[in-house]
């Protein structure tokens, strides 16, 4: 059976087109009628709705109905019950996290964990953020195609390794040294305590087991990872700055520092800003998996964040309503980051990102 | 028109080709030492000697690893995920993206909105076990026990990919769809036949960027699959490497290896990555253009 192409296409002879929104006239009919064409809609161009159902019901069951679930983080968690027939605890669970009622060490992890969490982004953000923009302004100078796709392909590569192939790399690299089987450092840590930026007793000792480098492997490590693949968006900003500007500047003598300045820079601003808008938006989403996988006990100081607190408290160990709740802090704030990003994004640039 | 090269010019160039060397060298040193590590003798590696090229060669760790039955099942684990979440999540994606593409379906805003929530707001790890625990209860109630299948139906479906694919079929010209319900074409061919072809590139992205998470998946494969069967590779090399950095369970090796227990680490990460490393260079660039879409819009 064929859609009745009549139905949406409608030719209006007075123009002599077909009308230019099917959606407006649809929502028209509907009004008029109300639920009973409504139905009458959706049951005519049914294939349509079914095509919806299935990626709807993925949706529902495994990200909407764990946010019912959520309710668990005020009621007192018994693991056997399902939540519905759990009894309500108020806001115990938010009180103990916020102010230590009844658990203090419980409430400094939870504050510590909040403040390591912003933190890892926002040295991500300093350090991380300029790098992209950097890579794409010198892959707009190779000018042999050649050349460029070689770089282009190297500095992508890392992108796609696993969290644990990477992390495993990091481990490897600057491994402690042992005596009982007189393995030496990691070849990093090796590298670094021969030119003398760390003692022989710290590369000795691992520095994965060290707080104090734990927010640089972080960093250095990610940007290994994405500098090369984030410039993607920043070079198609810039190789669509059309040629024919340069040739004006050059002619008005203008230098490479004057075009980057005049022409170039302006013309992927509006890129970098939509870039970091969502960058802040997503300060408090921090990838757990990476976090999880090179952290240890000695480093939660400065490598606990919410995500691997919830995870330790709430998966590994038994006090599920009280990690659900830290979480939910943690997420709502990032939801209203990124609402609030989103608005500012429309406002100052017409674009917004959903 | 030829023109000289101004000093300022020439320095940035140079500067250019500079950098980027060196960070497209610091992006491949480390698999180059990888492979070198997994090759190399075991005092080399102990006594951390190498730089960049293998020492006193030896293929000893590579076959240990093929000969363990664990790292094949563990392969076969991951292909079929692989293979099967791709599948689940294309298709279930490709219909729905069709659908809000559609500006005559009812209620798009709210469907819309329905996907694009999931991105801005997301329950946490703890409620998603505890979800993902009763879903493994429901498949054993109904005889599917490999919780192979529970990775790949509930675990993955990112809204993103959805939107970029949404995107994409929104630019398909409605004078071509128009010509083909026209002629007759089904809903479902106006899809195939018409959609699909005219977006083969943002497809071909969103299906690489479907098979890298998966193939790459860790943490919920950790959290779900319980028989030592049915992990995948990634769980299995973090396995082995949290059992050979406990330097209690190395201490007499070298009594009965001629490799360190380091070389099996690097010689599994090898293994991991070379199937991503063949297909890479064909796809990269189609990259570029998915990116470019999946920024912005609405």
């Amino acid at each position: 059976m064929t859609i009745n192409a009549a139905d949406y296409l409608i030719f209006d002879e007075e123009s002599g087109t077909y009308i230019e929104n099917p959606e407006q006239l649809v929502r028209d009919d509907v009004e008029k009628h109300h639920w009973l064409n409504v139905a009458r809609t959706v049951a005519k161009d049914w294939r349509l709705y079914l095509m919806l159902v299935p990626m709807i019901l993925v949706f529902l069951l495994w990200r909407y109905f764990p946010m019912y679930e959520l309710l668990g983080s005020f009621k007192l968690t018994e693991d056997a019950k399902p939540v519905a027939d759990q009894y309500y605890s108020g806001f115990s669970y938010f009180r103990t996290l916020l102010t230590g009622t009844g658990n203090t060490e419980l409430s400094s992890q939870f504050w510590r964990a909040f403040r390591n969490t912003f933190l890892l982004s926002f040295y991500g953000l300093l350090f991380g953020f300029p790098m992209p923009i950097i890579i794409a302004l010198f892959f707009n100078e190779i000018r042999s195609n050649i050349a460029r796709s070689v770089y282009q392909v190297l500095t992508y590569l890392p992108k796609f390794m696993s969290t644990v192939v990477m992390t495993s790399l990091v481990m490897m690299l600057v491994k402690q040294g042992s005596d009982s089987t007189g393995m030496q450092p990691g070849v990093v840590a090796h590298m670094l305590s021969s030119v003398g930026l760390i003692s022989t007793e710290t590369a000795y000792a691992g520095m994965l087991n060290n707080p104090a480098f734990f927010r640089a492997i972080y960093q250095i490590s990610g940007i290994w990872e994405s500098a090369g693949y984030d410039s993607i968006v920043f070079f198609a900003a810039i190789i669509a700055i059309s040629p024919t500007s340069y040739e004006a500047a050059q002619i008005d003598g203008a230098n490479k520092m004057a075009q980057m300045r005049y022409i170039v820079l302006p013309s992927i601003l509006s890129t970098i800003v939509i870039m970091l808008i969502t960058r802040i938006g997503s300060l408090l989403n921090i990838g757990y998996e990476k976090v999880l996988l090179l952290y240890n006990p000695d480093t939660y100081v400065t490598a606990d964040v919410v995500s691997t607190f919830a995870q330790r408290n709430g998966i590994a160990g038994s006090l599920k309503g009280m990690a659900s709740a830290a979480e939910m802090m943690n997420n709502v704030i990032g939801m209203l980051l990124v609402i609030g990003a989103n608005t500012i994004s429309r406002k100052a640039s017409d674009v917004s990102l959903y | 028109m030829k023109r000289k090269l101004e000093i300022s010019e020439l320095i940035f160039k140079l500067l250019s080709y500079l950098l980027l060397t060196m960070f497209a060298v610091g992006c491949l040193y480390p698999f180059v030492y990888t492979v070198s590590s997994a090759i190399s003798g075991y005092v080399e590696v102990r006594d951390s000697t190498i730089v960049l090229f293998p020492k006193n060669v030896q293929f000893d760790a590579f076959k240990d690893v093929f000969n363990d039955n664990v790292f094949w099942n563990s392969y076969t684990n991951t292909l079929f995920l692989t293979f099967y979440g791709t599948i689940w999540e294309m298709v279930l994606s490709i219909f729905g993206a069709y659908a809000l593409s559609k500006k005559r379906l009812l209620f798009r805003k709210g469907f819309n909105f329905f996907l694009v929530f999931t991105m801005w707001f997301s329950a946490g790890l703890v409620p998603q076990y505890l979800n993902y625990l009763a879903t493994k209860r429901v498949f054993q109630g109904v005889g599917i026990m490999d919780d192979k299948w529970l990775v790949v139906i509930a675990m993955g479906m990112q809204a993103m990919n959805i939107i970029l694919l949404r995107n994409a079929f929104e630019g398909v010209p409605s004078e071509i769809e128009e010509a083909a319900i026209v002629d007759g074409a089904t809903e479902l061919q106006v899809l195939s036949k018409v959609y699909l072809p005219m977006s083969k590139s943002i497809l071909a992205t969103v299906a690489l960027f479907f098979a890298i998470s998966r193939w790459n998946g860790y943490f919920w494969a950790r959290q779900m699959i319980s028989s030592t069967n049915e992990q995948p590779l990634q769980v299995y090399m973090r396995l082995r490497l949290e059992e050979y950095s406990d330097p209690e369970r190395t201490t007499n090796w070298q009594l009965s290896h001629t490799y360190a227990p380091d070389s099996v680490i690097y010689a599994l990460i090898v293994c991991s990555i070379i199937p991503i490393l063949v297909i890479y260079p064909f796809i990269q660039k189609y990259f570029a253009k998915g990116v470019n879409v999946g920024g912005v819009k609405e």
